[in-house]
């Protein structure tokens, strides 16, 4: 054992045991970032923030929480919305949270394509953002089901009954998924596990790894310029601050961030207390009724997109059947993002701005995806059946042509 | 400033993106209706030719395609839409004579008193009721109201219309059809317009003058609704008229309203409770025929009871954004004086 002189400080005390300042400079103060970053670059800070939200509100919830068919509805709406010293607060905090976060993670992810910083090196970290982002939406879809309304027991039924589309296994999956024949008490408790245990240990565990995969290829920024990261460290360390293209993580890139989350936390908060329903939908505070089905059924907001590509294929094409063209573009459109960084052929990172093509390319798919989002939600009658359907087959071809079209802006800048 | 243009672009894709998720899909899945009327022999008239108009643009469309099967479908339904609004003009009509008669309070006394109170009690003056509510829900379908705070609750047109039809007054006639007949009969036959107008102005009379949203939502309400947020201790809240009654009587069996005010909504419940049919065609929810007052009442009772926190709610929300403010500015100082080393 290592000889232990007697500290003087707390600190020093620490740091005999620990080696805290090694680990304090690692992580923060000779953590370096690039310094040509603008605020979309706050977006993993805002969202570690509204995780930490999400985790704190969520064990207050859990306390009263019941997960059985025939106690959770008034749990939540009554125990918790009426009889909890501010538990109605716990539960805005957390309801918005979870739809809000996503937001968050869209605007994450498009800053990441739109900077391409998610290839050449950077694939884990596209590829660790992306499995988070799964995490995610399976927390989102496994919380929406806890207060059991009429939207939570639907939305199951629609989203358990698509397993079925699996070949050979298909029904029985649906059975293993529910534990039951019908999305019933055990499909309930099982997706309550899920949501308070597994997903939110994966989540964390999968938050670290996605700030490790950083570590060696660095942060990108705005003009993706690359350069040596330990000589402009040097610099900094010397003294020559404004020269430096980089800027510790601690205090300098974090002072940016809390900026950027003070904004993003009035903007919240006033949705919390004053703007809340597009995130907790009305129609979920009717209880489940297995006799009854809603008029319209729709998943929460940041599903859309990926819905109105399952659902836009509403027609029998060449003797396959309409469902199944849709589970597969729904399959295709969850599946592609994770392929990103090997569907670009461009071999320079580079902003879309500089890359003519990829920059349509871009836009294209943000208007894709809104329009999708939007359709996603109407009832896909007449001419809306018909967007969700041209909507549908372009996001498939945007990702189609990706390869072709970066390929060309490499050619084009020779 | 470059960090400005890509904020103002964010920020408008999400507008973009909240408008078309929220308040348009909103409109594209619940189309707009007339606003609430508390006039209902003119809502009457103009729903009953709205629908007219309605089946004859659909026999128009019908006619179009050449569809024969549609085409008879549309012209029976505008058939029976004519028929109706032939049947709920005359009805009006009808009631223009006990509307407009001069009322003599102690003949309506004696009606009330000889007529009504084999069904209904009126315990604030004596008559209570000769059967529990199960009982009177056994035998009639749905208990039978007091009729105590009757001349509170409804104007006096609708009482007049009511007693002469109720199942016309109160938009439900469609159950009643293949010799099924409303279980409190239309004394229109029996009665004449002057006494019609005394037994309303007997039971305007004896109305309390003031009641609390609470023996509003009581008598309005509760004997088809339970609402049991209002006490899930002791569990009396529930609906008067036993489940197995009031399922066989209308259908099915009627929500609990407790958390109504948030699924619903204040502006859908004023327009649902002030004519059912116009949301929900065909329901067997009867149009109860609340004045402007009592209906406001019923509001605030699901409010109070259904979101309890909202005043607690709309308090504490300022001090959090105010708070949030100052740690904006702060954050914004920190970030200027770190900052200004690096550029």
């Amino acid at each position: 054992m290592a000889k232990f002189e007697k500290a003087n400080s707390v600190g020093e005390w620490l740091e005999q045991r620990l080696n805290i300042k090694a680990i304090n400079k690692v992580m923060m103060t000779e953590y370096w970032i690039p310094k040509d970053i603008n605020f979309l670059w706050a977006m993993g800070v805002l969202l570690a923030t509204t995780f930490t939200i999400l985790v704190i509100s969520g064990l207050f919830l859990m306390m009263y929480y019941k997960p059985d068919i025939n106690l959770a509805f008034d749990s939540v709406n009554y125990t918790i919305m009426q009889e909890v010293a501010f538990g109605w607060l716990f539960r805005h905090i957390h309801g918005v949270a979870a739809s809000v976060i996503f937001l968050i993670i869209y605007i994450h992810m498009l800053t990441g394509i739109y900077y391409g910083s998610y290839k050449q090196g950077r694939e884990m970290i596209w590829i660790s953002g992306m499995l988070l982002f799964v995490t995610f939406s399976a927390a989102g879809f496994s919380g929406y089901m806890l207060p059991w309304g009429q939207m939570s027991y639907w939305a199951a039924m629609v989203i358990t009954n698509l397993f079925g589309g699996v070949p050979v296994i298909g029904d029985a999956l649906v059975v293993w998924i529910r534990g039951d024949f019908n999305v019933a008490d055990a499909t309930l408790t099982r997706f309550f596990m899920l949501h308070v245990f597994l997903l939110p240990i994966a989540i964390m565990g999968l938050i670290g790894l996605h700030f490790y995969t950083l570590r060696i290829p660095h942060v990108n920024n705005q003009s993706s310029d690359e350069f040596d990261f330990d000589a402009e460290a040097e610099k900094y360390l010397s003294g020559n601050k404004k020269e430096s293209k980089v800027i510790p993580f601690w205090p300098v890139f974090i002072s940016k961030d809390l900026a950027v989350l003070g904004v993003f936390l009035i903007f919240y908060f006033y949705l919390v207390f004053f703007h809340y329903s597009f995130a907790m939908d009305p129609v979920n505070f009717d209880p489940a009724d297995p006799m009854v089905t809603p008029a319209h059924i729709y998943p929460e907001w940041y599903f859309l997109w990926s819905y109105e590509v399952l659902r836009g294929f509403f027609f029998d094409i060449a003797g396959i059947k309409a469902f199944d063209i849709g589970l597969i573009a729904f399959a295709f459109a969850n599946g592609i993002f994770f392929v990103l960084p090997w569907l670009d052929r461009d071999n320079k990172i580079l902003p879309a701005h500089k890359r003519p093509l990829f920059f349509i390319w871009f836009w294209l798919l943000v208007v894709d995806l809104i329009v999708l989002t939007v359709y996603g939600k109407l009832p896909p009658t007449g001419t809306n059946a018909w967007v969700g359907f041209f909507a549908a087959v372009a996001f498939i071809l945007l990702f189609v042509l990706l390869p072709v079209i970066t390929k060309l802006d490499q050619k084009r800048r020779g | 400033m470059r960090e400005l243009k890509i904020l103002a672009v964010v920020v408008v894709l999400t507008l973009i993106t909240y408008w078309g998720v929220e308040p348009f899909a909103h409109s594209q899945m619940h189309p707009h209706v007339d606003p609430v009327n508390y006039n209902f022999e003119e809502s009457d008239r103009t729903t009953s030719k709205e629908a007219v108009e309605k089946a004859q643009k659909a026999l128009a469309e019908a006619e179009k395609k050449a569809d024969e099967k549609a085409i008879k479908g549309a012209k029976a339904d505008l058939e029976a839409a004519l028929t109706f609004e032939k049947t709920i003009n005359a009805f009006w009509d009808a009631n223009k004579a006990a509307i407009t008669a001069t009322p003599n309070v102690a003949n309506g006394e004696a009606l009330v008193t000889a007529n009504c109170t084999a069904c209904h009690s009126i315990e604030s003056k004596g008559f209570p009721k000769l059967m529990d509510d199960a009982s009177t829900a056994g035998a009639y379908g749905v208990a039978t109201p007091d009729l105590g705070s009757a001349g509170k609750l409804y104007s006096k047109d609708y009482l007049i219309a009511f007693i002469n039809n109720p199942a016309l007054a109160s938009k439900v006639s469609h159950k009643f059809t293949d010799g099924r007949a409303h279980p409190m009969p239309s004394y229109e036959l029996m009665n004449t317009p002057q006494e019609i107008a005394d037994m309303v102005a007997y039971l305007q009379s004896i109305a309390p003058k003031e009641m609390t949203n609470k023996e509003v939502f009581a008598d309005a309400c509760q004997r088809c609704h339970g609402i049991k947020y209002a006490d899930m201790q002791k569990g009396t809240m529930g609906a008067f008229s036993p489940d197995a009654d009031i399922k066989k009587y209308m259908g099915k069996l009627p929500p609990d309203l407790s958390q109504y005010i948030i699924s619903r909504g204040p502006d859908y419940l004023g327009k649902f409770i002030n004519n059912p049919q116009k949301l929900l065609e065909g329901t067997a929810m009867p149009r109860v025929g609340l004045n402007q007052e009592s209906q406001e009442q019923v509001i605030k009772y699901l409010e109070e009871i259904g979101a309890s926190k909202k005043a607690q709610r709309e308090e504490l929300g300022p001090k959090f954004l105010i708070y949030l403010v100052i740690f904006a500015i702060f954050a914004f100082l920190w970030k200027a004086s770190k900052w200004r080393d690096v550029h």
